[in-house]
C-alpha cells in the first residue's frame, strides 16, 4: 500500500507525522518526495548506502542543420525556446533556456530537420539507504534548479508496493505535490486548526478529489486555534483520522531531531492506531466498489 | 525604423508598461512615417517563458528597439541576440517615450533591470 502524507499549508506537520509512522510500523519504504527540502533523514537518520545521480534530457541544436524554421519554439509547452532566423546575410540562431525545459522531448521528436539531440542535465541526485529495516529514499535537488517533477517521478521508480510506502510529499497544491502524491492508494492531510490551515487543507481536498485519492484528515496542534477545520471535514463527509495535541513535548523532540515516538513510546499505539483508521477507510471503500 | 514600446493601452496617449514580458500591450512605432500598430501581448499569462516569447515576437516585428520600464534576464537575452538596443527605465505616456527615444534621452541597457518572474502578479508594483 502506498500512503502519501501531504498538505496544502507548510509547516503543518507533514514530516513529523510520516516519520513517526514510519518509525511505528514494520517493512516500510520510507521515501521523501520534498524534494526541494527533504527533510526527513534528519529525524530518521538512516545509513545511506549510494547515491545516483538525476538527469532531465534537454535539447541540443546542431546549427548546421538548423533551418530556424522555428518549429521546436511553436511545439515547446514551456516557452523554453526562441528561434532568431538570419537575416541581412546573418546566420539565424535558436537559444534554449534549460532552466524552464520539462525534458519532454517534443522539440527533437517534431524537428523537422533532425537537427534536436537531447543531452544530459544534471538536476539533483537520489539517496538509498536503510534503516533497521527500513528502507529510505530521498530525492536532492541541486540548488538553483526550478523543476522538482521531473526528480519526484525519478525517485517514485523506486518504489517497492510488496512493503508499506510512505511518501512525504512537498506542501503546496501544484505541480510537485501531484507527481508526489499521484498513484496512491490513500492520502493523509496533515493541517493545523487555523485560517490559514483551513483554506490550503480546503484547495488540497479538491486536487485529491480530481486525482481520485481516497483521503482523510490528520490535525496537528488541534487543541489550539478554532473548529473550523473540524466543522469542514465534518460537512464534506472527510475522515479525521488522528488529532495531534499542542504539547512542549512533541516541539522539544523536533527541535533535537528526535521523532516523538523514539522519546514516548506510547506515541506509537496512537501512530499504529492512524495506520489502522486508514486501513480500515480503504477496506471500506474496497467493499462498496 | 521599427520601434516597440510597452503599453498599458492600445494608443499613444496609454502609459508605458513597466514590464517587458508580461506587459499588457506592444505598440510597433515606425519612427520614418510615425504610423504604429497595437498588439496585445498573449504571452503574459504564461507560466513561464513570458519574456522568452515577447522577445521573440518582437525580433519577429523587425524592430530595432525597445522601449519599456523593465527587462528580465530571459527577454534581454533573446533581444539582444537579435541586436535590438533595449532602454529600460521608460515612463510615462507611450508618445512622451516616443519623444524622449528620439531626443536621445535614454541610454541603452546592457544587462537586464529585474531578476527572474518579476512581471508576475504580485511581484511588481
Amino acid at each position: 500500500m502506498i500512503i502519501s502524507v501531504a498538505s496544502g499549508k507548510g509547516g503543518t506537520g507533514k514530516t513529523t507525522v510520516a516519520v513517526n509512522l514510519a518509525l511505528s510500523l514494520k517493512n516500510i519504504q520510507f521515501i521523501d518526495c520534498d524534494v526541494e527540502e527533504p527533510n526527513a533523514h534528519i529525524f530518521l537518520k538512516p545509513r545511506i548506502a549510494g547515491e545516483k545521480k538525476a538527469n532531465i534530457p534537454v535539447p541540443e541544436v546542431d546549427e548546421a542543420k538548423c533551418t530556424y524554421c522555428g518549429k521546436c519554439r511553436e511545439v515547446c509547452a514551456y516557452h523554453a525556446i526562441a528561434v532568431l532566423p538570419g537575416s541581412d546575410g546573418k546566420k539565424g540562431s535558436v537559444l534554449i533556456f534549460p532552466h524552464l525545459c520539462h525534458g519532454c522531448g517534443a522539440c527533437s521528436l517534431l524537428c523537422p530537420q533532425g537537427a534536436i539531440k537531447e543531452v544530459n542535465k544534471e538536476i539533483g541526485a537520489i539517496e538509498i539507504g536503510e534503516k533497521g529495516n527500513m528502507q529510505f529514499i530521498h530525492g536532492r535537488l541541486n540548488i538553483g534548479e526550478a523543476m522538482s517533477p521531473p526528480l519526484i517521478r525519478q525517485v517514485k521508480e523506486y518504489i517497492n508496493s510488496t512493503r508499506i510506502v510512505i511518501i512525504d510529499a512537498p506542501p503546496g497544491t501544484s505541480c510537485p505535490v501531484i507527481t508526489a502524491v499521484k498513484e496512491s492508494d490513500f492520502c493523509m492531510l496533515v493541517t493545523e486548526p487555523t485560517p490559514f490551515g483551513l483554506n490550503d487543507l480546503i484547495l488540497a481536498v479538491e486536487v485529491l478529489r480530481k486525482l481520485q485519492i481516497p483521503f482523510g484528515v490528520v490535525i496537528n496542534r488541534s487543541d489550539i486555534g478554532d473548529g473550523k477545520v473540524e466543522d469542514y471535514c465534518a460537512n464534506e463527509h472527510i475522515p479525521v483520522l488522528m488529532k495531534i495535541p499542542f504539547s512542549r513535548e512533541i516541539a522539544v523532540s523536533y527541535s533535537e531531531g528526535v521523532p516523538i515516538v523514539e522519546k514516548d513510546a506510547s506515541y506509537q499505539d496512537k501512530f499504529i492506531n492512524l495506520y489502522l483508521n486508514i486501513c480500515g477507510i480503504k477496506n471500506e471503500a474496497n467493499s462498496r466498489h | 525604423m521599427k520601434i516597440c514600446i510597452t503599453s498599458e493601452g492600445k494608443d499613444l496617449d496609454s502609459k508605458v508598461d513597466p514590464r517587458f514580458g508580461r506587459c499588457q500591450n506592444f505598440i510597433f512605432f515606425d519612427t520614418d512615417t510615425g504610423n504604429f500598430e497595437a498588439q496585445e501581448n498573449a504571452n503574459s499569462q504564461f507560466q513561464g517563458g513570458a519574456g522568452i516569447q515577447s522577445g521573440q515576437l518582437v525580433v519577429s516585428k523587425g524592430v530595432k528597439a525597445v522601449l519599456t520600464g523593465n527587462v528580465g534576464p530571459n527577454a534581454h537575452q533573446v533581444l539582444s541576440a537579435a541586436g535590438i538596443s533595449i532602454f529600460t527605465g521608460v515612463s510615462g505616456t507611450v508618445k512622451e517615450a516616443i519623444g524622449g527615444y528620439k531626443n536621445g534621452k535614454y541610454k541603452p541597457a546592457d544587462a537586464p533591470s529585474v531578476g527572474s518572474k518579476f512581471g508576475m502578479p504580485g511581484k511588481s508594483s
